[in-house]
Order: C-alpha cells, then structure tokens, then sequence
C-alpha cells in the first residue's frame, strides 16, 4: 500500500474542546464532558448533528471512581446525537486506541465526523471518599478483604498497590544501566511546573518548582518523588476527526496526521519483558517512523506522555527523539526541552503540572501549538508535533500543520 | 531440593511481623493455584513447557513459543538475582508496614523469567541490581507468598 493509502491520511482534526479543569471541579463529569464535545463541534463550524461517530476511552469504569466516569452512550444521547457509529474499549493500545479507531472508521467510510472525548473525575471521587490523590489511584489494594485477581494478583500481594511501585521499577534499572540521576529525571517536573506557568487552565500554574524543590521532596518509591507523579484532576477533552475530503469545509484549517504507531505489552497482566529500561513502546516508535517520510529532527514540538515522569523518558526514546540510554542527559537542566530549546516538551504543563487529563491533554496542546493558539508558551512556527500517550497500552502521533 | 526449603520453608517466622496488616491476596484461580500453594512445600513452582524446555511466568495454557499444550509447573531452584527493585516508602493503606522493597527477581533457570515479590532479610539500602537472592515462604490463609532474601554465601555440601 502506497503511503497516502495508510488510514491516518484520510482523516484530518478539525476541532478540539476542553472543560474547566478542576481540583476538583464543582460541574458534574457529564456537563464537563458536555463542555469539551460541544466546543470542539463548534470550533469545527459543525452542529450535534453533523457527527456521525462517537467514541471514548476507555467507556464508563465503575471502580476507581472517577477515572472513567462518562461513556459514549451517555454522552451521545446528552447531546441528541444519532451516530452511525459508536465504540469505545478498555482493551488495546490504552488512551489513543480510541484515536487510532476513530481513524479507521472514517478511513474505512463508516463516518464523515467522529467526535472522541476523555472524561475524568478523579479530583472529586477522592475529595468524596476523603482519600488522598495517590489512595485514589490504587489498584485493588483497597478492597479491605476482598481477594485481587487477573494481571494486578501478581503484584498486589507484595504491596505493590499503587501504579508507581511498578514504575518505580523501570527508574531503578535504567538510572542503574545509564548512570542516570534524580537531578536528571527531575528536569521533566521542574520543566512542566515552568510551561505550567504559561497555561491558565493548568492546576499547578501558581507553584514554581525548583530542582531544588524537587530534590528535597519527598520519596514515595525510590527513585521516584512526589513531584514525579500526575496529578488526577476533573475535565473533559474532545476531539474531533472528519474524512479530508470534507475537513477542508470547516472553520479550522485541518491539521494532517502524518503518521501513527501502536503498540501494547504485558504490564497490565503481569508480564515484564526485557531489563527494565525500555517499554513496549519501542514498537508504536517504530510503527510510527515506518509511516512517514518525515525523520525526529522534523519534530518542532513534543507532547510525550509523563503520568510518571521516567515514562517520558522511556518514552523519548521510544519516539527517536532521543537514542538509547541518552535521554535523562537530554532533559537535564530543562534548556533543550524549553520553550526556547531544540525539542520543546509538555508545553501545557503535562500530567505533572497541568493534570492528569490522561493522554488527551497532550493532543489537545499538540493542537493548540499547531494552530497557534498556545498563548504565552506558543512555540515558534510550530509545524510538526509528535505526540505519545501510554504506560501499558502504547499509542503515538505524528501531527502535522495541514 | 534447594537449602531455601529446608530452612524457610511455610512454618518459618517472617522476618518482619506484620502489624495488623493483611496482604490483599490473590485469588486462587485454577491457572495460578500451584504458584500459590506450593510454598507449603517450600517448594516454587513454575509452569514449564516439557516440549521445547521453556518456563513459562505468568502460567498460560499453551507454551508461547512452541503452541503446545505440554505445560505443567516445575519446582525451580528458587534462587535468582535482582533485576530490579524499589524501596516503597510511601504508605498506601493504614497499617501497611513500610518502607518495604518491591522487587523483579529474575530466577536463575532462564533469563527474563521474572518473578514479582519482595526482597526481606536484610538491610533495605543494601539491595542491588544484580543481588542473589533465594526464595522462602510466607502464608497468610490457603496463600504461600513467595519472598526472596538475599542468598547465603556459597557453601559446599
Ligand atoms: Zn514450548
């Protein structure tokens, strides 16, 4: 198949919209996820009914509460849409399975426009049960006698009850292999609290951090810190696809998805593969490059996934943005992923600063900068952004000013 | 069998008492049962595909490298080295006794066979990458966790 054949060259995003973003905030999940879908429909220029598709990630998830509470049914009859098509699923490449399956069904003519939003309310679930922001994250381990099954049995017993203990893991093993430091890896945080400075909507723009700060943090998991982990938030963010031939109609000019890439591993299931310095996303790096005639020194800006801040380093160089073992040094001293820097990076804040809007947030900046609507943290002449989302389930983007 | 069974085997006292904490355990499903339950043997079983000699961690039906159906589980050494780890500090839940190391143990029969546990009976900043270390066992109801410490020095028998 010729390139311009590959499904992600028929579509184009045409529209994006994003809640308030609270800690938590005092609208329901339902009215936030309100708010992003029909903001992103009218940036479009569209009407409810012009969208033929709807879909989410990962679909209503009754326990942890708030980390999916709205899905595409709901959502779809809140807003008097008739779709022809409808999915959503917990399963596949996590966050972006959504994107990647918007994509298919335009490509493959089931739809003209599908509207895809991410809902979380995880700053209020935990203010309602009076927990902390990590409590509200854990995975079965809070069930008081209840025993734990599938993937998490195997590392739930051992205590290993919040997701970072896991990750924690992955930063041992490669700070061990590659000489990496907490000065290092704390360039992400101290980076994201800097561009979460710039974004209005981001919940720490009011709290500079040093790497002094982050040095003298606490430990939650050695090596990781406090301010290496995300912070859960209330909010919605929408985004909407529609097949080329009519994205040029609209009221935005339409950004390209150059090229995507897709991979999942056994994480969530238990099973660990290589030395614990490299995810399975080397594969959706890959996929992504195999795609595109475009190279990493064509990206101007990056929006890489830090619901822990070593994700983003595994990540950067999963993405070719950075070689093996190379990226703690890249990041250190935050210049190169600055504003100013040869590889801009989390421009809203990421997860670390502006909130956990859970892959999303980092789309919905990656447009913002394409578009040039980014405010104060606009990156010049912003072209070509790549963006990843993921920490079990794998998903990449390369997106393109059309 | 290995010096593990014989001298941590499931009536071993653990080496830090848990304070009013109990474990969430995992369910006892048929695929993972043996995993479980062998500790009360002092034994670690790992299920083994007989066919192409492969272990096989967590349990599946079929060998994933042959597609045959000839797994079963098999006693190992119980011995391994740190591939990696991590001091939990944090406590999660009242009562979780912490700090605690939270560790990959990849065992010594097969490289990347890695076992998910926690590494005790010892000093929590003297883990390294790299340690040996052996199994031992600690029940909590029908459950054998499978804990590791570091391993005696080499001796002859
Ligand atoms: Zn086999």
């Amino acid at each position: 198949m010729s390139i311009d054949r590959y499904p992600e060259k028929q579509v184009r995003i045409t529209g994006i919209g994003q809640s308030e973003v609270g800690r938590p905030s005092r609208r329901t999940a339902l009215a936030l996820t309100m708010d992003a879908c029909l903001e992103a429909i009218a940036e479009a220029g569209l009407k409810p009914s012009d969208i033929d598709g709807i879909t989410t990630y990962p679909g209503p998830i009754a326990d942890p509460k708030g980390f999916s509470p709205v899905g595409a049914t709901e959502t779809m009859i809140a807003l008097g849409l008739e779709p022809t098509w409808v999915g959503a699923s917990a399963e596949g490449h996590a966050h972006m399975g959504a994107i990647f399956s918007a994509i298919q069904a335009i490509a493959s003519g089931l739809c003209r426009h599908v509207l895809i939003f991410r809902t979380v309310a995880q700053a209020s679930a935990a203010a309602r049960s009076n927990q902390s922001a990590g409590q509200a994250n854990l995975m079965g381990g809070n069930k008081g006698s209840a025993r734990v099954g599938g993937g998490m049995a195997w590392s739930v017993p051992f205590n290993a009850i919040s997701p970072i203990t896991v990750n924690a893991l992955y930063a041992q093993a490669y700070f061990d292999k590659y000489g990496a430091t907490s000065a290092q890896l704390g360039a992400i945080a101290v980076n994201g609290r800097k561009m979460a400075a710039l974004n209005p909507k981001a919940v720490f723009r009011d709290k500079p951090l040093t790497i002094e700060d982050y040095l003298a943090s606490r430990l939650i998991s050695t090596p990781l810190r406090l301010y290496d982990c995300d912070i859960p938030v209330d909010g919605s963010t929408a985004i909407l696809l529609s097949h080329k031939d009519v994205a040029g109609d609209l009221a935005q000019p339409p950004i390209e998805i150059e090229s995507m890439g897709m991979s999942l591993g056994g994480l969530g299931v238990g099973r660990h593969v290589g030395d614990f310095t490299s995810f399975p996303s080397d594969k959706a790096g890959e996929m992504l490059w195999s795609r595109t005639d475009l190279t990493p020194a064509d990206v101007d800006v990056a929006q890489i996934y830090d619901g822990f801040s070593i994700l983003t380093l595994l990540w950067l160089e999963s993405m070719k943005l950075c070689g093996r073992g190379e990226a703690a040094a890249f990041v250190e001293g935050g210049t190169r992923i600055g504003l100013d820097g040869e590889l801009p990076l989390n421009t809203s804040g990421g997860q670390l600063s502006a909130g956990r809007l859970h892959g999303y947030g980092h789309t919905y900046e990656a447009c913002l900068q394409l578009w040039g609507r980014a405010g104060d943290r606009q990156v010049t002449d912003a072209k070509v952004c790549a963006v990843s989302n993921g920490g079990f389930g794998y998903g990449a983007l390369l997106l393109k000013r059309g | 069998m290995t010096n593990g069974e014989a001298r941590d085997g499931g009536t071993a006292p653990p080496p830090r008492a848990p304070i009013q904490f109990s474990r969430q355990l995992p369910e006892i499903e048929p695929e993972t049962a043996f995993f479980w339950s062998a500790g009360a043997e002092g034994r670690l079983l790992i299920s083994h595909c007989d066919a192409c000699d492969y272990y096989i961690h967590p349990p599946l039906p079929r060998c994933p490298k042959c597609g045959t159906e000839a797994v079963a589980p098999k006693a190992v050494s119980g011995k391994g080295r740190v591939a990696s780890y991590t001091i939990n500090i944090q406590q999660w839940l009242p009562g979780m006794p912490t700090p605690f190391v939270f560790a990959a143990v990849e065992l010594a029969e097969q490289r990347e066979l890695y076992v998910l546990t926690n590494i005790e009976g010892c000093a929590l900043d003297a883990v390294r990458i790299g340690m040996p270390v052996e199994v031992g066992f600690q029940q909590q109801e029908d459950v054998y966790l499978p804990i590791f410490h570091p391993a005696e020095a080499t001796h002859v028998d």
